[in-house]
């Protein structure tokens, strides 16, 4: 997978909440395995102990376990993933709105523009 | 309170040359298993440190402590060290160099020491001399990675190598160093290393002004060591 490492925000909180997207979309499906540590640490070319740290964090919020003698685990708790990708997905807009609100456009000509854009994107799916 | 897990012990660590205090007092203490940076600006003392832990240089004042013991023969074992410049000789051919190291340590993994060179594409039959500036730091860098020891001392090991091959040495000395084992590395590329390091130690004029690790640094300053360092030390 592609990581990506910002400077000006903890790099384990960063590993953190990319885990956690690759477990909503899906890319990481409830109850699959998750690669051990060192393997994780190299892949996005950061330290192990920190990798370990991100995945120790999302073991504690629920979203990883531990089988003690097969390795790690993504939480069977389907719920759960879904509950958070909608937590996602609200925090993102309501990060989007503040910054359109930024621009000078109100909420219901937000709206609009999205209903073209999502038209739009309809359009080129049925093209497709 | 002294803890059995600690690696390094370092009290009131003093150098002074001739007029010069190179290292004033320097309190330090590395946990195994930790990836270190020891950064400063030109002239803050790093290499000092780091001869002063490799007993190559006797400190004015103060005690080193390196898995218990004072620098000797004992630490020289477990220690591998990356010297800030080339002192191995340059008409020897990398193949040599390898014998040479495994018959000066027994932790000296050869076959590593191979993979590394072929991942690298130096070959072993080459004369030291006719390779780059940055290849022969590479080939430094392998011979040293390549003991299995307990503290590894990099003074500079990446300033004179390519973007590229920095990534591929850094993740070389992630994947090579055991849970157990502390590394030590002096450099002020920061932005290259920052995100494999556990913690970072300043020094400014001699002086330790901050050890902490790298995400309460993220965390508490909302910004890169990188950043931190730029503004700490603004000239």
């Amino acid at each position: 997978m592609q990581w990506q490492l910002r400077g000006d925000r903890p790099i384990y909180q960063q590993l953190m909440e990319q885990i956690t997207e690759q477990i909503v979309s899906g890319q990481l499906g409830a109850g699959s395995k998750v690669s051990p540590v060192r393997e994780l640490a190299a892949e996005a070319g950061v330290n192990p102990n920190t990798m370990q740290r991100a995945l120790a964090d999302l073991e504690r919020e629920g979203l990883l376990y531990t089988n003690r003698t097969s390795g790690r685990f993504v939480t069977e708790d389907r719920e759960m993933i879904e509950k958070i990708r909608e937590q996602i997905a609200e925090d993102r807009i309501a990060e989007f709105m503040a910054g359109m609100s930024q621009l000078g456009f109100s909420a219901s000509e937000i709206i609009r523009l999205l209903q073209k854009q999502g038209g739009e994107a309809d359009d080129d799916g049925a093209k497709k | 309170m002294e803890q059995r897990n600690d690696l390094v012990v370092c009290e009131g660590l003093t150098k002074v040359y001739g007029g010069l205090t190179a290292l004033d007092g320097l309190d330090l203490k590395l946990e195994r298993g930790r990836f270190v940076g020891l950064l400063g600006p030109n002239g803050s003392g790093k290499t000092t440190a780091i001869k002063l832990l490799n007993g190559l240089i006797q400190p004015t004042q103060g005690t080193v402590l390196i898995d218990g013991e004072k620098p000797g023969v004992h630490t020289h074992s477990v220690v591998s060290y990356l010297p800030d410049r080339p002192y191995l000789n340059d008409w020897m051919k990398v193949c040599d160099l390898l014998d040479f190291f495994s018959d000066f340590y027994k932790d000296f993994d050869k076959v590593k020491a191979n993979d590394m060179l072929k991942t690298l594409d130096i070959s072993p039959l080459a004369r030291l001399k006719t390779l780059s500036k940055g290849t022969k730091e590479k080939v430094q860098l392998i011979l040293v990675m390549s003991r299995k020891a307990q503290l590894y001392l990099l003074d500079e090991p990446i300033g004179g190598v390519d973007p590229a091959a920095r990534d591929y040495i850094l993740n070389t000395i992630l994947s090579n160093y055991s849970e157990d084992a502390t590394v030590l590395l002096s450099t002020h590329l920061i932005a290259d290393i920052e995100r494999v390091l556990d913690e970072v130690v300043f020094l400014k004029n001699g002086v330790l002004t901050l050890h902490e690790t790298v995400d309460a640094i993220r965390e508490e300053h909302g910004k890169s060591v990188d950043m931190l360092f730029r503004e700490v030390f603004a000239c």
